[in-house]
């Protein structure tokens, strides 16, 4: 067993770990994180990704102990305030908003990947979220509402920069624009 | 309490309609915030983790299984074989005896004596976490006497082939025939291949597939005395529930199943699991709770697969184009057991294969054939994708026999929309579209002159860049149902679906379904029917699901039947709510029940609309049950089961546009849309989200994904790296649209939405890369459309190979980056 002191989702933990211990069982066993969650075993679905000191990291090629002095946020910490009076993240709202989900196991890896994505490249054109999550496989959506969450919630970030000002938000295709309905 | 007349309420408006809005979904808070119940979630006190050793032969004797130093491992509780587990285990079920003589070995939950496909559990160990759970399976010696391996269906179908089971006589589970002749519905079919001008045969493979949910399957069976509480990642508790009883001898009414939030199934969780019969008996015999959950290694290799079949098909056509005659020949992969539906999977697709189109005469005959590898079963869409491929691929091919545009032989051939309600020579009855608008709608979305005659350029330029364009005209049978037909074809169970409604003191709703969701929104889907039907707010709907002990029946959600049949449930109890509330408000207004008129969730006198009461206030009004009608229960709860009379069809044309780099085999989709008619849309959101995910799973088929075993029936797909379930990077931007005719076969309107991409976009994306490359001499190309596939299909001709790379993925492992195809060519 090794001890290790990390902060996760603004808490302090201090806890002995065996040195195998992946952090995504450490975070979903030990501290009951359970948002967090595991697709696979070789680290190809991306379902277990969280932030480690900022950085988008699949929590299943990580040791428990390489996190010891770390800040770790989980889905359960990128909502601000608590409770019902919790303000979801942009890109969390926005994959409410695109439907860009629907069984949602794949969502809080894929919502902690989209965010990294979104710090990186704050105005991804559709190609580049494609290429920006890849890492994270979806079942369900066909990922066209996962890009368009993405883009959505990007626009909404930019349109917050106020000391940007020639931010412009990108252009949003909306679901109801594309699909085209004819009756009969 | 009496009713008031409330000024205020004499102008108000009604609540705006429900049905029909792109609501956002009520599942998703909890599912963006990480604040779900997988079941893989759950601790029990004392609970115990189950880990299994599976066997690493394909078909092989169990000559020596030693457990004595594995139950000395650290922190194990126990550990069991099949021969300790013998006496109790039962035999897993298989509901649907396709042909009365239909061989069936039987399946133990785990081997006793023999292994038959690689991943076969051959014991458990049990331990007080999941790591010293797997690590005391290392501890396990164990011996095979090795058995000839048969892998091939064709091959396994030959007389003197080895066999998988030594109960039988042959490899051979059952040969189902239909044949429209002698059903009534058609001619004799050989015949009408005798008196048409072109006939065009050809042989289609439809690969192994893994349905690949992204949540592992999970169970936890906690005991309490003599009952049972199992958690499971299932899509069908109530199933379950029933086959677990009648498995393991627990009394049902002593078992309750939950399926809390479920990632995922496709088909894929739609089965009894070993693991969730050897939880329930190892916790029976503990008195503790167990659970276990899968590795993805472990989900690819023995959760069921799907598809699986060789096609044989033939088609007569006069030279102008009009169809005279349909034969099919299959064999299906039943792999090494017969699961919960295996054999009725192509049974079921048996009635798809004359799609659209006015066969006079059909003749399907079907093998199911017993090999080596891990059961099939079913998997999205279930026996209609294989069959809209080889109908809609060999359309092509008769085009091309024909020298008619492929567009232009599906006009002359499908049922007219004035034709409607039309019965197939397959005996369906269909009941409302009209294929001719939903193409010239595909079309336009596609813009598709403008891609034809840049086809046109590139070949005439010689461009290495070569265009194709496909078509997949489709119609299938869902919202599976009616009973009476499913037990004219053997299936086990009915196609029913139950509701109920209970109104509660403070006027909310809570909605009971038998249909269980595993991401298919009905807990807004079905908040949206029934504001409409009780006129209450949509946020004032509670929708309670997946739990035997709250609903009580149901037959779950499988085959696009939960709107459809598990709606219409709730639309019926909706209407018991509003007659039973009726009688209540017309005694509080006193007033004659058939003078009130019911809008916007009020009960008036007719022509007084000023004065009223709610159906929220009866339900408080009931509950203080001061003052009702003599003879009325004091409740208005309701409850309704719904058994349609017909499947419902919804329908669609696919059009995918393809680029194929003639240098290098690369095959990129270029542009895709699709128009869907799926009847009255509910949630247009929830619709077209389903479309998308259907499309990357059908694409995935054509291009990506096959489940390989090596010459030992070893999985060689094993995991993600080399199963190439598609990454957003390898699918493109979906065009989709809708045309809408009602389904006749229920109140709503609904005709399922769930298969439609998977079953159209398969042979859509085939036929478009055989346009693309079909002038340089390629006839077909068998799926998954492997860069080194077509590569080859191109550049020495034929179909690409039936394994182009024996054993492994022919992208070698490799994602579909283009760095990845010089790999492939070497």
């Amino acid at each position: 067993m090794t001890q290790i002191n990390v902060r996760v989702d603004g808490a302090s933990y201090t806890d002995d770990v065996e040195p195998r211990t992946l952090l995504v069982h450490y975070l979903r066993e030990q501290l009951g994180k359970v948002g967090t969650v595991v697709g696979c075993d070789t680290s190809n679905c991306g379902a277990c990704t969280v932030h480690l000191d900022g950085q988008a990291v699949k929590s299943c090629t990580v040791f428990a102990v390489q996190a010891d002095g770390c800040q770790v946020t989980t889905i359960e910490g990128v909502a601000t305030g608590e409770g019902d009076g919790a303000t979801l993240h942009p890109v969390q709202r926005a994959f409410h908003e695109m439907h860009g989900l629907q069984c949602g196991f794949c969502t809080p890896g894929m919502i902690m990947a989209s965010i990294d994505l979104l710090k990186e490249n704050p105005d991804p054109s559709d190609e580049e979220v494609r290429e920006g999550i890849e890492g994270n496989l979806c079942r369900c959506t066909g990922y066209q509402n996962i890009v368009r969450a993405v883009r959505q919630a990007a626009a909404e970030m930019n349109g917050k920069a106020a000391d940007d000002p020639q931010a412009e938000p990108a252009a949003v295709d909306t679901a109801a624009a594309e699909h085209v309905a004819v009756q009969a | 309490m009496t009713a008031v007349e409330d000024p205020a309420a004499a102008v108000d408006l009604p609540p705006a309609k429900e049905v029909g809005q792109a609501r956002r979904r009520k599942e998703d808070a909890r599912l963006i915030t990480g604040k779900t119940t997988w079941t893989d979630n759950m601790v029990l006190p004392g609970m115990l983790h189950l880990a299994v050793l599976r066997s690493p032969v394909a078909h092989g004797r169990i000559t020596h299984l030693d457990v004595s130093a594995a139950k000395e491992r650290p922190n194990v509780v126990a550990v069991y074989t099949g021969a300790d587990l013998a006496e109790e285990q039962g035999s897993l079920p298989c509901a649907w005896p396709v042909t009365p003589d239909m061989v069936n070995p039987g399946h133990p939950s785990i081997a006793v004596e023999q292994v038959n496909h690689v991943g076969e559990a051959v014991a458990v160990v049990v331990a007080r976490s999941r790591t010293a759970a797997a690590d005391a399976l290392e501890a396990i010696d164990v011996d095979y006497e090795p058995l000839p391996v048969v892998l091939d269906m064709e091959q396994a179908v030959q007389e003197g082939s080895p066999l998988v089971h030594d109960s039988t006589s042959s490899n051979t589970s059952y040969h189902f025939v239909f044949d429209a002749g002698e059903a009534g519905t058609g001619t004799d079919t050989d015949q009408a291949f005798a008196d048409a001008d072109v006939t065009v045969s050809r042989r289609f493979v439809q690969q192994r597939l893994i349905p690949a949910f992204m949540e592992p399957r999970s169970v936890v069976v906690q005991p309490a005395g003599d009952n049972y509480t199992m958690w499971s990642a299932t899509q069908i508790p109530h199933i379950l529930r029933v086959m677990a009883a009648m498995v393991t001898g627990i009394p049902e009414h002593k078992l309750r199943v939950i399926a809390p939030d479920v990632g995922g199934g496709f088909g894929g969780k739609l089965q009894v699991n070993p693991e969730e019969i050897l939880c329930l008996l190892i916790a029976r015999r503990l008195g503790k709770p167990v659970k276990w959950t899968e590795t993805r290694g472990e989900s690819l290799m023995t959760a069921h697969h799907g598809r699986d079949q060789v096609q044989f098909i033939d088609v007569a056509a006069d030279r102008d184009g009009t169809v005279r005659g349909l034969r099919v020949r299959l064999l299906a992969d039943m792999g090494a057991y017969l699961r919960l539906i295996t054999p009725g999977v192509p049974a079921l697709g048996a009635f798809m294969f004359p799609g659209i189109y006015k066969f006079p005469a059909y003749r399907f005959e079907c093998d199911g054939v017993f090999t080596n590898k891990v059961p099939t079963d079913a998997y999205r869409g279930a026996g209609r994708p294989e069959a809209t491929f080889a109908i809609e691929r060999i359309m092509d091919e008769l085009a091309v026999e024909l020298g008619m545009d492929p567009l232009e032989l599906r006009r002359k051939n499908w049922i007219g929309a004035e034709e409607f309600p039309f019965t197939t020579v397959a005996g369906l009855e269909y009941d409302s579209g009209d294929y001719h608008q939903a193409t010239e709608a595909a079309l336009e979305l596609l813009g598709y002159d403008e891609l034809r005659a840049e086809q046109q350029r590139r070949r005439e330029s010689g461009d290495p860049v070569q265009l194709g364009i496909g078509f997949s005209t489709f119609t299938e049978m869902c919202g599976l149902a009616p009973s009476r037909v499913l037990g004219s074809l053997a299936f086990g169970a009915g196609g029913w679906e139950q509701a109920s409604i209970r109104m509660l003191p403070t006027g909310k709703v809570e909605v009971v379904t038998g249909s269980t969701p595993h991401g298919q929104g009905h807990e807004t889907a079905w908040s949206q029917i029934v504001a409409d039907q009780l006129g209450v707010p949509f946020e004032d709907v509670e929708v309670l699901h997946g739990d035997t002990a709250i609903s009580s029946r149901g037959l779950d959600t499988y085959g696009s039947r939960s709107l459809v049949v598990g709606g219409t449930a709730v639309v019926k109890a909706a209407e018991k709510v509003v007659e039973k509330a009726r009688v209540i408000a017309a005694h509080l207004l006193e007033a004659n029940a058939d003078d009130l008129e019911f809008t916007g969730g009020k009960f008036s006198v007719r022509g007084t609309p000023g004065a009223g009461v709610g159906i929220q206030e009866v339900a408080l009004a009931i509950f203080a049950a001061h003052d009702y009608p003599e003879g009325i229960e004091p409740s208005i709860d309701a409850e309704a089961t719904f058994d349609p009379e017909n499947f419902s069809f919804p329908h669609g044309t696919h059009i995918c546009a393809m680029e194929i780099d003639t240098e290098t085999g690369f095959a990129k989709i270029r542009k895709y849309a699709c128009v869907d008619d799926v009847g009255t849309i509910v949630n247009p959101l929830i619709v077209e989200g389903q479309v998308h995910g259907g499309l990357a799973q059908g694409i995935a088929q054509a291009m990506y994904e096959e489940a390989i075993y090596d010459a030992e029936g070893n999985l060689t797909t094993g995991s993600f790296v080399d199963y190439l379930v598609p990454a957003a990077s390898d699918l493109p931007h979906f065009d989709t649209g809708n045309t809408v005719h009602a389904a006749t076969s229920n109140p709503l309107g609904a005709k399922g939405v769930g298969e439609a991409g998977c079953i159209a976009s398969t042979p859509a994306v085939v036929n478009a890369a055989l346009d693309a490359v079909r002038h340089l001499g390629v006839t077909d190309i068998r799926m998954p459309l492997t860069p080194e596939r077509v590569w080859r299909a191109i550049h020495a001709g034929g179909d690409g190979g039936d394994r182009a790379a024996e054993g492994s993925n022919a992208y070698g492992g490799a994602r579909t980056t283009e760095s990845g195809i010089e790999e492939a060519q070497q």
